[in-house]
């Protein structure tokens, strides 16, 4: 009796864990976080403004809108779904929202009107993915189409002016910090908690590391999928909002091409596209990241196009580098 | 008896009926619609889209996705168009070679990333997608090749006929149809590809080399994309480095689901493609002949793909593992 135990204890030690201190700090976030200090360090070569932490704090408000929605994203693709129509999603509902406070409805309820549509806009995701059991990277294609050509019908090619009052929350400093920033920790520290600790957050990633293994557990896999969708549905329309507030008018061009962005900031911050790996503080990191190198170019007066060609490189690298990470530490 | 019934019984007969019906209706409020005129609109609006939908319909087949096949045109028709223009006494047909040529090399870049990485092709080609775009602003110095500077044989092929008053262009994109049709249908290859998407455990096992499948797919995509970008040129007469080609996937990615083509794989036909280009042509040249704006073409077109995906899962059979972002690595 007691050698079989023994035996099975010998035999658990042979497969030895990780010491501690690999699995701390091998793993993708340490990647993000180096190239992150190594561009603050070449940025700080090329322009004294980049130790200048209001300058950063910012350029930050430029993206502030689309990092919040990717922190969303991340748990998303962790669940392992992807919405690449968050981006459009944000034009819409801020198209919605303008149209309807210019044709003259009291402001509370043109501001309920956009996030209403951000949400009818994640519903209408859940229903093709879940409901219709389509793949979600074809249907999010269809509904970025879709929603990008609405808020074209809705804004056609003029932009729409909102109220002065409405206009520069990126101006509105609470203790020097820009409120988009402040916006965008503090839905980082409440997603992170909810994703790390929570019964639902640890649901999400073995939803996304075995979909048949969680149904077994009795995971409902759907509703919790079906709340992902919303989520990200109402945040991007919040985002959305606040770009109306940063631009001053609405046109439905806005956060074009953001979706690109967005899956960057996700799989910079070391998410696995194929689900069930990933953390918010990766994608936290990678936010800044991105303001960094997007700062630096501009700095370094880079095209706006070559910009695009960085970003590019940077998405496919980062996915290889990231699925070479986990090939290494693999359970 | 029994074989009327399976003709249309078809996906494709429900498309061409869904051709008809729609200009029967457009025709019925406005009945200038449905003249050779209307037709002529219809036809010129085609074949850029169709020959580009013949590379995206072989790479859904094998169960893939190419996004960056609008950026392959605009980088393809660049590097023709300035040719053209820094070496204008160069025999102009040369520029078809260098626009498949550039295609190919852009394609086959996708394919190998794709395969030796082991990446999801959506994510992958979503990045080069902005890369190409961003490598064409780069090579022309964000500058247009002016209209001065195309060929005018080249030009001319949108214009003169060799026959019935239609467009050599048009001839080029059923000719490249029936191309695709022969390699897809007879060859040992073509057939590889739906053995590979209709089961990719499956195919390695009978000997089938999924990595050079794959590549061949994508590369054959950036090639119809290039093709499709010198035709650009000569349809339009320029080559800008932000509208060439921009939005261009989208299109086409419309057009090949509409036209039955599985994005879970292994289904889809050359004339079920045919068909749904033909009824995206026909929905985009009805637009302005009913007097709605050219702004809602994008929202017309996403919700017409939404349709088609939910008609495409309503007649799909069931057991088949949907197309997700790939395999995971274990």
């Amino acid at each position: 009796m007691t050698e079989s135990t023994t035996t099975s204890m010998q035999a658990r030690e042979i497969v030895k864990a990780r010491p501690a201190w690999h699995v701390m700090l091998v793993r993708p976030e340490l990647m993000t976080f180096i190239l992150l200090v190594i561009g603050i360090y070449v940025g700080s070569l090329l322009s004294p403004f980049f130790l200048d932490v209001n300058y950063i704090l910012r350029s930050f408000t430029l993206t502030a809108e689309l990092s919040i929605a990717a922190l969303v994203l991340t748990m998303v693709i962790i669940s392992g779904e992807i919405d690449l129509s968050a981006a459009a999603n944000m034009a819409l509902s801020a198209a919605i929202f303008a149209y309807v406070q210019a044709a003259g409805v009291p402001m509370p309820i043109a501001i309920a009107a956009g996030l209403l549509a951000g949400l009818a806009m994640g519903a209408l995701n859940a229903l093709m993915v879940i409901r219709f059991q389509l793949p979600s990277i074809i249907v999010t294609i269809g509904t970025l189409i879709f929603y990008r050509g609405l808020a074209q019908v809705i804004a056609g090619d003029r932009s729409i002016r909102v109220p002065d009052w409405f206009i520069g929350v990126n101006n509105v400093l609470i203790a020097d910090i820009p409120l988009p920033v402040i916006i965008f920790v503090l839905v980082a520290i409440v997603l992170a908690i909810v994703l790390g600790t929570t019964t639902i957050g640890r649901q999400i990633y073995q939803i996304g590391t075995n979909p048949i293994a969680a149904k077994h557990a009795g995971i409902k896999s759907n509703q919790i999928k079906v709340g992902l969708f919303l989520t990200l549905g109402l945040v991007s329309a919040v985002g959305g909002l606040m770009t109306a507030s940063r631009l001053g008018s609405v046109r439905y061009d806005i956060a074009l091409g953001g979706e690109l962005q967005m899956v960057l900031m996700a799989m910079l911050g070391g998410t696995y596209i194929f689900g069930g790996r990933g953390t918010i503080l990766g994608t936290f990191l990678a936010a800044w990241l991105l303001v960094i190198v997007s700062t630096g170019m501009t700095v370094a007066n880079l095209l706006p196009a070559i910009q695009l060609t960085v970003l590019g490189v940077l998405l496919v690298v980062a996915i290889i580098a990231t699925n070479f990470i986990y090939s290494r530490t693999q359970r | 008896m029994n074989q009327l019934r399976a003709i249309l019984l078809r996906r494709e007969a429900g498309i061409a009926v869904m051709i008809v019906l729609f200009c029967l209706a457009v025709g019925v409020v406005k009945p200038n619609f449905l003249t050779l005129n209307g037709l002529r609109i219809i036809l010129l609006l085609v074949p850029l889209v169709m020959i580009a939908a013949m590379g995206q319909m072989m790479v859904l087949i094998a169960r893939h996705v190419d996004l960056s096949i609008g950026s392959t045109l605009g980088f393809a028709a660049m590097v023709t168009g300035m040719m053209f223009r820094d070496m204008p006494e160069i025999w102009w047909p040369l520029g078809f070679a260098v626009a498949i040529g550039t295609g190919t090399l852009l394609g086959l870049f996708n394919g190998v990333l794709i395969t030796a990485f082991r990446l999801p092709s959506i994510i992958v080609t979503l990045g080069t997608l902005n890369l190409y775009r961003g490598l064409t602003f780069i090579i022309s110095d964000a500058r247009q090749v002016d209209r001065q500077y195309i060929p005018s044989a080249l030009k001319a092929m949108s214009q003169t006929s060799p026959i019935f008053g239609i467009p050599w262009i048009i001839f080029m994109a059923f000719g490249v149809a029936l191309l695709t049709y022969w390699f897809v249908m007879h060859t040992r290859v073509g057939r590889q590809i739906y053995a590979l998407g209709s089961n990719p455990e499956a195919a390695p096992l009978r000997g089938i080399s999924t990595n050079r499948v794959t590549i061949l797919v994508f590369a054959l995509s950036g090639a119809l994309a290039g093709l499709a970008g010198i035709m650009y040129a000569s349809r339009w007469g320029f080559v800008n480095p932000s509208n060439t080609g921009y939005g261009f996937e989208f299109q086409v990615i419309a057009a090949v689901v509409i036209g039955g083509v599985s994005i879970n794989g292994g289904v889809g036909t050359v004339l079920g493609t045919i068909l749904g280009v033909l009824l995206l042509g026909c929905v985009g040249a009805a637009l302005p002949f009913l007097g709605i704006p050219g702004t809602s073409q994008n929202a017309i077109f996403g919700a017409v793909i939404l349709i088609a995906l939910l008609i495409d899962r309503s007649v799909r059979s069931r057991g088949i593992a949907p197309l997700s972002l790939g395999r995971k690595r274990t």
